[in-house]
């Protein structure tokens, strides 16, 4: 605590003699507190913005505005031809963040790399327990530790990746947050020190700006990093003010308090594009909502009853009435900004008459199921309930008795993956890195039966063809490969496809240069606040 | 308050010092049952509730079993629940009350970061409520069923009945948003940067010496004050009328206003005195309310408190930070009532002879 008052002590006078303590400030309101401040051991949206966008970058990063990876810490990289091993070539002359806290004597090296991944992979790395209930979540759920056989440093500016099979998707998943490369020589520092718990509370790395103070629940502080390998950041400050109320959010925005803010209320943003001083970008999320029936249960079994009641589903409505028109109706499981969306499939067009008849062709006759309603707002389905209630209104008039339930939400996610699960849930997906693989392996997959996969759907046509891609490493193959895969799914309609949600970011007129990123992402590197 | 008639019961022969401190002491010995009490619920509620910590930390990507089953090893929840909860006693005891499992801190460390922010907007805001409750309350009383009267206990009950998330969304919209006489949120303004030294920001602004800091933390602090005093303001404004409605109808009132004593010195001595005993109890009564109202205002005013970071602990079923802060907090609430028991003895002579 001593040490850390004389941190903030130190900066707040470093601040003032800087000049000017309001000089180019740029003040985000962010949703959320950060869980902490290691990248590794986290999940959420609100910890990745706050840790690794900020101080951390990793070996290649997504290019702004797009899913395609491009050279971030490693310069360039070579796949061997069995495409088991991946070489990358580190960036010459990066420097890690210099703070009140740390002084680097040295350039980004291999050792750091093999530190960053080891730690998260090897139960006997003096790190993989750095702090009490140390877990690495997003590592285990991409499948690291069985994908990567070893880490290993070539020279000091090579660092080669061993795989254990064939993984397209490898170099976007290095590409994700949870892949963060930290300083082995900060990290050595403090193993040394006793504090190791120092790492998820203040973070040191390469990337645009450098941690200066966290005060719990209220506000993060950066200062934009003067070494950065990206070149200086034209703000000088970053500041997280952390305001978990939407409607507040946009009060802030609108005062002045803040330059940007994420997840407006959809009743809001047509007072946001009306104010002078305010703009609003859009743009299609990489997300979509569904309707999961439960395939292995009669009478959702049946492809003819599914269909049916896709038919009789007014997608439009929903989308009108929950996101005020800030979504699109989904055909395929993959959003249309995704690389291999297949647009030429149809979607089931609304047809309560014929959905009628299909169902009394396929022998169901008085249908009562239950319709799982999420209880949590997700960008993806801002309000299930409302959704749910004009499900219900629509299968009535086809004659199907629905009866709406939901669950408190950790609750409602496990029940929903049971086998035997009764009724069809509504839920929904954000992609993690862009690739197609993380939408319909991950989640329509044969081995996510009983996870991921809430249809409980094992289609073998669609499974194999799947697989294949994923083992495939060249794009236009693996296009063909997921297009016919997206066919299969429409087919066999284990799913209704909801939406594909809008994401809104609304900022200050005079913000420039920011960048939506469509994982959802906000990262502030390239800002600019004119006046 | 039954507090009142055990003390008016008591044998009389040895010293008020000594009353006083078989009183203490009593309370004290009442405090340890409970307080394992509220451990036992604070424990047991949580686990009630459905959902599961383990499972919330990979977000809505599934756990595969064999890791829900190592990381519930890892963090202990596969032993006994009976373990668990001494193992957790015993901590508490010697001063562990557990580690968060989303922040990986000391729930301790974490409460007194956040406590006195709570601590600094509670307080605000029983001042306000008392400053303005009290007059109210006597004002009416004095003019029982005139417009005043009316128009006041009328505000009141409005005040009673207003939900604070309204309210205060209102009151940012008016105040902050149309006429932007106070900031949206936050606690002082972001150009301000100083180290905390005692966590109360009023204080620390003026220790900080910065030009303005003060006024900041002033202006930032008077919604969330409002907003979180409303209540507790009609409670007392309602409380302190009936009592003095009561007080002003005995005997020695008359007594006193026949001896040609000012109003002034009718109401503002003898009878604001008497009346006070149940509007103190009102007061303490008000701190735990306050608890509850500080979740709300916390998380509308992004206020760093204690009630904000119980709701999200509560969303993220990080048990550890539920069951400790529960038990902080309750001991914080006996505390109170026990300091309001003894300023029973100050306000009435009666009580303490």
């Amino acid at each position: 605590m001593k040490k850390l008052t004389t941190l903030f002590a130190a900066t707040a006078l470093a601040t003032l003699m800087a000049g000017s303590a309001w000089s180019k400030t740029f003040v985000y309101c962010s949703e959320g507190s950060p869980e902490g401040f290691d990248p590794g051991l986290y999940t959420a949206g609100t910890t990745f913005d706050a840790a690794a966008h900020t101080v951390y970058n990793r070996l290649l990063e997504f290019k702004k505005g797009t899913t395609e990876v491009e050279p971030g810490l490693a310069e360039s990289w070579k796949i061997s031809d069995d495409g088991l091993e991946y070489t990358f070539k580190l960036r010459p002359g990066v420097k890690f963040q210099t703070t009140e806290f740390f002084t680097p004597t040295r350039d980004l090296n291999a050792d750091d790399v093999v530190f960053s991944y080891e730690r998260q992979l090897k139960a006997d790395n003096p790190w993989n327990k750095y702090i009490a209930g140390a877990s690495w979540e997003y590592a285990a759920g991409m499948g690291f530790p069985e994908v990567i056989k070893s880490v290993e440093k070539v020279d000091d500016l090579t660092v080669k990746f061993t795989l254990t099979r064939k993984e397209a998707p490898f170099l976007a998943n290095i590409a994700m947050p949870f892949a963060s490369i930290l300083s082995k020589e900060y990290a050595d520092k403090l193993q040394a020190d006793g504090k190791m718990e120092q790492m998820n509370q203040m973070p040191l790395g390469t990337g645009p700006f450098a941690f200066v103070a966290y005060q719990q629940d209220a506000v993060i502080r950066y200062k934009a990093n003067p070494d950065y390998w990206g070149g200086k950041q034209k703000i000088d400050d970053l500041v997280f003010a952390i305001t978990t109320d939407a409607s507040v959010r946009f009060q802030k925005l609108q005062a002045g308090e803040c330059h940007l803010m994420p997840y407006p209320n959809a009743a809001d943003v047509e007072k946001m594009k009306a104010d002078p001083n305010l703009k609003v970008m859009e743009q299609a999320g990489l997300n979509v909502a569904y309707l999961a029936y439960n395939t292995t249960q009669a009478p959702f079994d049946k492809v003819e009853v599914r269909k049916a009641l896709n038919k009789a589903i007014n997608k439009q409505a929903i989308v009108d009435a929950v996101f005020q028109g800030a979504a699109q109706p989904a055909v395929n499981p993959i959003p249309p900004t995704m690389w291999s969306y297949n647009d030429k499939l149809e979607d089931d067009t609304y047809e309560p008459e014929v959905a009628k008849k299909m169902l009394e062709d396929a022998g169901v006759k008085d249908l009562s199921m239950k319709l799982w309603a999420m209880p949590v707002s997700r960008p993806y389905m801002l309000n299930a309930r409302r959704a749910a209630e004009l499900m219900q209104s629509d299968f009535a008039k086809v004659g199907v008795k629905v009866e709406i339930v939901s669950y408190e939400w950790a609750e409602y996610l496990d029940k929903s993956k049971a086998k035997d699960r009764d009724g069809a849930v509504i839920l929904g997906w954000t992609g993690d890195n862009g690739d197609p693989d993380n939408f319909l392996d991950t989640l329509l997959g044969c081995n996510a039966v009983g996870g991921n996969n809430r249809a409980q759907w094992c289609n073998e046509e669609f499974d194999k063809l799947v697989k294949k891609a994923k083992e495939t490493s060249d794009i236009a193959e693996r296009t063909k490969l997921y297009e016919e895969a997206q066919a299969v799914f429409k087919r066999e309609a284990p799913w209704a496809t909801i939406d594909h949600s809008l994401s809104v970011v609304p900022m200050r007129k005079n913000v420039e240069g920011f960048v939506q990123s469509p994982l959802g992402d906000f990262a502030f590197d390239g800002v600019d606040i004119v006046e | 308050m039954q507090w009142c008639q055990r003390w008016d019961t008591m044998p009389r022969q040895r010293g008020a010092g000594f009353n006083m401190f078989r009183f203490l002491m009593g309370r004290l010995a009442v405090l340890i049952p409970t307080f394992i009490g509220v451990s036992i619920i604070a424990f047991s509620f949580i686990r009630l509730l459905p959902g599961d910590p383990v499972a919330l930390l990979s977000g809505e990507r599934v756990m595969s079993p064999e890791r829900h089953a190592e990381i519930s090893h890892q963090l202990g929840f596969d032993r006994p629940i009976v373990v668990q909860y001494l193992d957790y006693l015993w901590g508490v005891l010697q001063g562990d009350f557990g580690t968060s499992i989303v922040t990986k801190k000391p729930v301790i460390d974490q409460f007194f970061e956040l406590f006195p922010a709570t601590v600094e907007l509670s307080l605000c805001a029983i001042l306000f409520a008392v400053i303005l409750g009290i007059p109210a309350g006597v004002v009416a009383a004095i003019k029982r069923g005139s417009a005043i009267d009316q128009a006041m206990m009328g505000t009141a009950l409005v005040g009673f009945s207003m939900p604070i998330f309204w309210w205060g969304l209102l009151l940012i919209m008016l105040v902050s948003g149309m006429l932007q006489w106070t900031p949206v949120s936050g606690r002082i303004s972001l150009m301000y940067f100083f180290p905390p030294v005692t966590g109360f920001m009023l204080v620390d602004s003026l220790l900080s010496g910065q030009a303005g800091a003060f006024k900041s933390a002033v202006s930032h602090l008077v919604l969330p004050t409002i907003v979180l005093g409303t209540i507790p303001l009609a409670v007392i404004a309602r409380q302190t009328r009936s009592a003095m409605l009561e007080v002003l109808s005995e005997d020695y009132v008359r007594t006193a206003r026949a001896k040609g004593l000012s109003t002034f010195r009718v109401v503002g001595v003898h009878a604001l005195r008497n009346a006070m005993i149940p509007v103190v109890t009102t007061i303490g009564l008000q701190v735990g309310v306050m608890l509850a109202g500080a979740i709300l205002t916390e998380t509308i005013f992004s206020w760093p408190g204690i009630g904000k970071w119980m709701v999200d602990s509560v969303s993220r079923r990080d048990y550890a930070v539920i069951q400790g802060g529960l038990l902080v907090i309750a001991a914080v609430i006996m505390l109170v009532n026990l300091i309001v028991d003894l300023l029973y003895g100050l306000i009435n002579p009666r009580i303490r002879h």
